[in-house]
Formats: structure tokens, C-alpha cells, sequence
């Protein structure tokens, strides 16, 4: 069978790899290559070797570096926070109280809204409250960071939720009815028999949560845009802004991003060793 | 033991509370939408000095916001355009990511794993790393219109359609397919007959994790698409404020309130399908 169905891999497997070439193999390679070189177009590029790095990493302004610990930061924050405040809200609404399906659909649904969409909304609220204060949104970078953790836990805590309550449900009954009869508290009950068998749940929101917070893009732009003076900019705006915004830093802008891919990989490969380990074999 | 009618009312006692309290920050947890629709009713000056006064006669717009809104940002013509793009992508990735799929599971050789670990690898990369050399290719190749873009979206999405289909395959039965060829029937009967039914509940949870993102993306459209003639709608919302200076508050809040809309319904209708369909996106990420 398998040699049949090779004959046909013009029609099987050939349009999602052109398509993956043009859309990601291609774009991809030529990023990397362009790193090394100076250019304004693709096809004016001389190449110059490390120059684009050190010019991003030694940038008068220290933006780059800025940005840098200031996304690290942000992502390591909305991580613990999104992740606690997710699996408090799963712990209880799986005991199965009136309106838990209800409850469900409202944490949720903030998932489904688009990042521009939300931070313009939040953008009227967040000034709205602190107006009261005579600061905005855009005083200093720190009203810009907590103003885009309150909306990543907004949106976020729902989606974690519902990944912590389906590994709940996976836990076995008996197990649970077990350690009551052994007389265990509800504490210990959580900390030794629940957190093991949650650790797949675990690893899963903690991986997601860490590369939304470094990937966060469309509510930076649309709830501070960088101000002020691009303090507040995550290393994603702080990319695209290089590239678009600054001339003669395309070179600089697309060594930047080799960067942060980089970075995200050494996250994704970490993450997910360090908490398979952690696992407990069922 | 303590008596068991007694813990009972205590549980009974927990939840009633616990129903209470829930009610409460469900309440709180919506008031964001709630505040957005009651501002796109009130005159624009009033939306950013009282953002969470209710509209009083003097403050009260009508539709008039709506109206303006529609008017400045073309709207419904970018909710077209959005339409058209996410209808005919996720379309596309559907149909291509699936075959491919299939051809992976099913052919094993050095190719198609090193075909498997490219899409892998393509899932972590941030979109930023290819946005520059994405957007020349895709403008030199003429693909910068709703009825092109799929083809990018095809492109840069196959990595999390491929893994998700690939990793159903592989744990679905080779037997039935067998027996089809054997009957008789070409590969791409056997897989338009009898695979792709099989792979139904993957179509629709990975449809739906496709849907939500290439509806809600803003930079890709953003940079590829030839925008004097298309937008999408959250490139249409973000051009409020660019070129005006300063943001027509109300027309905001009524375009929000617009482009929400069409998501909640959405939810609300195929909301286990959604669930679940984030819920496999997730356990296989």
C-alpha cells in the first residue's frame, strides 16, 4: 500500500509544501541569511557579519536590551500568575456547584476576541480608572506592563482553565476517595495526590502561557504602541518598530528577531524537558 | 467519621457560597463588554472623561457612532474581506494539511519525518523572525489579495495543522484503508471516502483553532495585504487611529462592539465544538 500511495505524492504532499516553502521555508532561510548582511531590499544585500548583532545589542538608546528583560519579565509574571489564577478557578468549579457550565462560558470567552480588539477596550478602561490619579496608561512603562497583565490574565486564565479542569477530571475517583478515608486533608490531598497527576495539564499551560507572554504583540501595539518613548515596548513591537519605523535598521531589526527566535526555542526545549521529568507515569 | 448528613450541609453550604461568589466575578468579568457596548451609545467627547457613567440625555448618541464608525473605517467591507479570508484559508489548510498528513502517517521514510520535524519546528518560530521576508515574497508573488493570502496562510499555518492531523493518523487503524485499496479503490478515493470521514472530529478542532487565529490576526494581513484596497477588521479598527491623530472614541466603541459581535454569536452556538477543539490544540501542543 505504501508504494501506492507514493506514486501520488504530487497530489498529496505537494501543495502544503509549496505553500509551507513560500510561507515559512523560504522567508525563513533568507531571514537568517539577512542577518549577516546590510539591506534595504532583499536584493540590495551585502553581507557583513556580525555587524547587524552587535549594532542591536550596543544601540545607544539600550532599547533592545530594554526590551529584552522587560518582555523576560512580563512573561515570567503573567506565567505564574495566569497559571495560579487558572487552576484556582478549575479546582473549584469542578466540584460542580450551580451554574458551573455558565461560569465556564464566561471565563472562556475572552479567548475568543482578537489582541487589537481587546487592548483598544481595555485601553478606555485602564485610562478611565486612572485618570482618577491624574497618570494614563502611558505615564511611565509600569502602568504600560500591569495594564497588559491584567488583559493577558483577563484572557488567558479562562483558556488555562479549561485545560486544568479536563486533567482533573482525568484523575481517578478511587484516588482521591482513597486518601479521605486515609484521613488526608484537603491541602494534602491537592499537594500529593492532585499536583502529580496534574503535571501533564501543568507543562502544557505553563509552556503556552510563557510563549504567549514573549509572543504578546497585538496588545502592546494597540494599548501603549511603545510609549512612552518605547519603554514599554515587548521584544516583538520593539522588532517590528526597528524594521519599520528606524531607516538604515532593517539589518539591525532582522538580527533582532534571530534573537528572540532563539530565545523562544531555548524556552520551548527547556520547558519541556524540565517538566516532563517532573511527570508522574500513570 | 464525622456524621455523613452533617458534611453534606456543609458541602451543600460551600456551594451555595461558592455559586454566590462565582455570580460575582462572572459579573465582573463581563463588565468590560458590558462598558463598551453602553459607551458606544454615548457622544464621543463623554466616552474617555466618564468611561463608566451610563448615557444620560445629554450624553446619549443614538446610533450615531455607529453610523460615523461604519462611515470612517469602511467597515463592512473589511468584515467582507475578513469573511472571504478566513473562509477560503481555512478551507485550504484544511483540505492540503490533511492529505499531506495522511501521506506522512502512512509513507514512513527519512522525507516525510524530516517533512514531520520542519513542521514542528516551524510552530515555535515567532512570526516576526519571517514578517519581513514573508511580506517581499508574498508581494513579489502577487499573493497581497484576499483571494491569494490563503495561499500564505496555508503556508505558515501548516505546521500545527500537519501535527495535529499526522498525530490523529497515526493513532487511527491502517486496516480499514487497506481494505478499501484492495477493493479497488485509488488513494484519493480511499482518503476522500473513507479517511476523511474518520478524521472528522480533527477537522473541526483544528478548523476552529485556524478560524479564531486567522480572524483575530492583524500584522500578517496587515503587511501582506495590499491595503489601499482591502482590509481586514482589526486592521480597520487599528487605522482609527492612524492618520487622524487623535482616536474618534465613539466610532472605537461601536466598531468593537461590531467586530465582537460575530465571535460571541459564534461561541455561543458551536461552543462545545470550540472547547474541545482548543482543548486537542492544546494537549498536542
Amino acid at each position: 500500500m505504501e508504494r501506492y500511495i507514493k506514486r501520488y505524492w504530487p497530489i498529496f504532499v505537494l501543495p502544503t509544501m509549496l505553500a509551507f516553502a513560500i510561507g515559512f521555508v523560504v522567508p525563513f532561510v533568507t531571514g537568517l541569511y539577512l542577518s549577516f548582511c546590510d539591506f534595504t531590499t532583499i536584493s540590495n544585500a551585502t553581507f557583513v557579519g556580525f555587524a547587524n548583532y552587535v549594532k542591536a545589542f550596543t544601540d545607544s538608546s539600550g532599547e533592545f536590551i530594554h526590551s529584552l528583560w522587560f518582555t523576560m519579565l512580563f512573561a515570567g509574571i503573567s506565567t505564574v500568575l495566569i497559571n495560579i489564577f487558572g487552576l484556582v478557578i478549575a479546582l473549584l468549579l469542578v466540584r460542580g456547584f450551580k451554574g458551573t457550565n455558565l461560569f465556564r462560558t464566561v471565563f472562556f470567552m475572552p479567548n475568543l476576541i482578537g489582541g487589537i480588539v481587546l487592548g483598544w477596550l481595555w485601553q478606555v478602561i485602564i485610562n478611565g480608572v486612572l485618570a482618577k490619579y491624574n497618570v494614563n496608561i502611558t505615564t511611565n512603562e509600569w502602568y504600560g506592563f500591569w495594564s497588559m497583565m491584567i488583559v493577558m490574565l483577563w484572557q488567558q486564565a479562562g483558556y488555562m482553565m479549561i485545560i486544568y479542569i479536563s486533567g482533573l477530571q482525568s484523575i481517578p475517583g478511587e484516588m482521591i476517595e482513597a486518601a479521605s478515608i486515609d484521613g488526608a486533608t484537603a491541602w494534602q490531598t491537592f499537594r500529593h495526590i492532585k499536583m502529580p497527576m496534574l503535571m501533564p495539564s501543568i507543562t502544557i499551560c505553563t509552556f503556552l502561557t510563557l510563549t504567549n507572554g514573549f509572543k504578546l504583540f497585538d496588545q502592546n501595539l494597540a494599548l501603549t504602541n511603545g510609549m512612552p518613548s518605547n519603554r514599554s515596548q515587548l521584544l516583538a513591537l520593539n522588532i517590528y518598530s526597528t524594521f519599520y519605523g528606524r531607516t538604515g535598521w532593517a539589518g539591525a531589526g532582522q538580527a533582532k528577531a534571530v534573537v528572540f527566535s532563539l530565545i523562544v526555542a531555548i524556552i520551548a526545549i527547556i520547558q519541556l524537558r524540565a517538566t516532563h521529568d517532573k511527570e508522574v507515569q500513570q | 467519621m464525622a456524621n455523613p448528613k452533617k458534611l453534606g450541609n456543609k458541602k451543600r453550604l460551600v456551594d451555595g457560597m461558592l455559586t454566590v461568589i462565582f455570580s460575582l466575578i462572572s459579573l465582573v468579568y463581563l463588565y468590560p463588554l458590558v462598558m463598551m457596548v453602553i459607551n458606544s451609545f454615548k457622544k464621543k467627547a463623554y466616552i474617555s472623561r466618564a468611561p463608566f457613567a451610563f448615557p444620560t440625555e445629554k450624553t446619549f448618541a443614538g446610533f450615531s457612532n455607529y453610523e460615523n464608525g461604519i462611515k470612517l473605517t469602511n467597515f463592512i467591507e473589511s468584515i467582507g474581506w475578513s469573511f472571504v479570508i478566513t473562509i477560503l484559508s481555512v478551507f485550504l489548510i484544511l483540505l492540503c494539511t490533511s492529505m499531506c498528513a495522511w501521506f506522512i502517517a502512512r509513507v514512513q521514510n527519512k522525507i516525510t519525518k524530516a517533512i514531520y520535524m520542519v513542521c514542528i519546528i516551524s510552530m515555535v518560530v515567532p512570526f516576526q523572525m519571517v514578517m519581513f521576508t514573508l511580506s517581499k515574497t508574498a508581494n513579489v508573488l502577487g499573493l497581497n489579495t484576499p483571494f491569494t493570502i490563503p495561499i500564505i496562510y496555508l503556508g505558515f499555518g501548516a505546521g500545527l495543522a500537519v501535527f495535529m492531523f499526522t498525530g490523529y493518523m497515526k493513532s487511527c487503524p491502517i486496516a480499514i484503508e487497506e481494505s478499501a485499496m484492495i477493493d479497488g479503490c485509488r488513494p484519493l478515493r480511499t482518503f476522500f471516502s473513507v479517511v476523511l470521514p474518520i478524521l472528522q472530529p480533527t477537522y473541526i478542532s483544528t478548523g476552529i483553532l485556524q478560524t479564531m487565529w486567522i480572524w483575530n490576526d492583524y500584522l500578517l494581513p496587515y503587511l501582506v495585504l495590499d491595503l489601499k484596497r482591502y482590509k481586514t477588521v482589526p486592521i480597520a479598527i487599528q487605522y482609527l487611529k492612524g492618520g487622524y491623530g487623535s482616536v474618534d472614541m465613539g466610532a472605537m466603541m461601536a466598531m468593537l462592539v461590531l467586530a465582537i459581535l460575530p465571535i460571541i454569536i459564534f461561541y455561543l452556538f458551536c461552543q462545545k465544538h470550540i472547547v474541545s477543539g482548543v482543548m486537542a490544540g492544546a494537549v498536542k501542543g
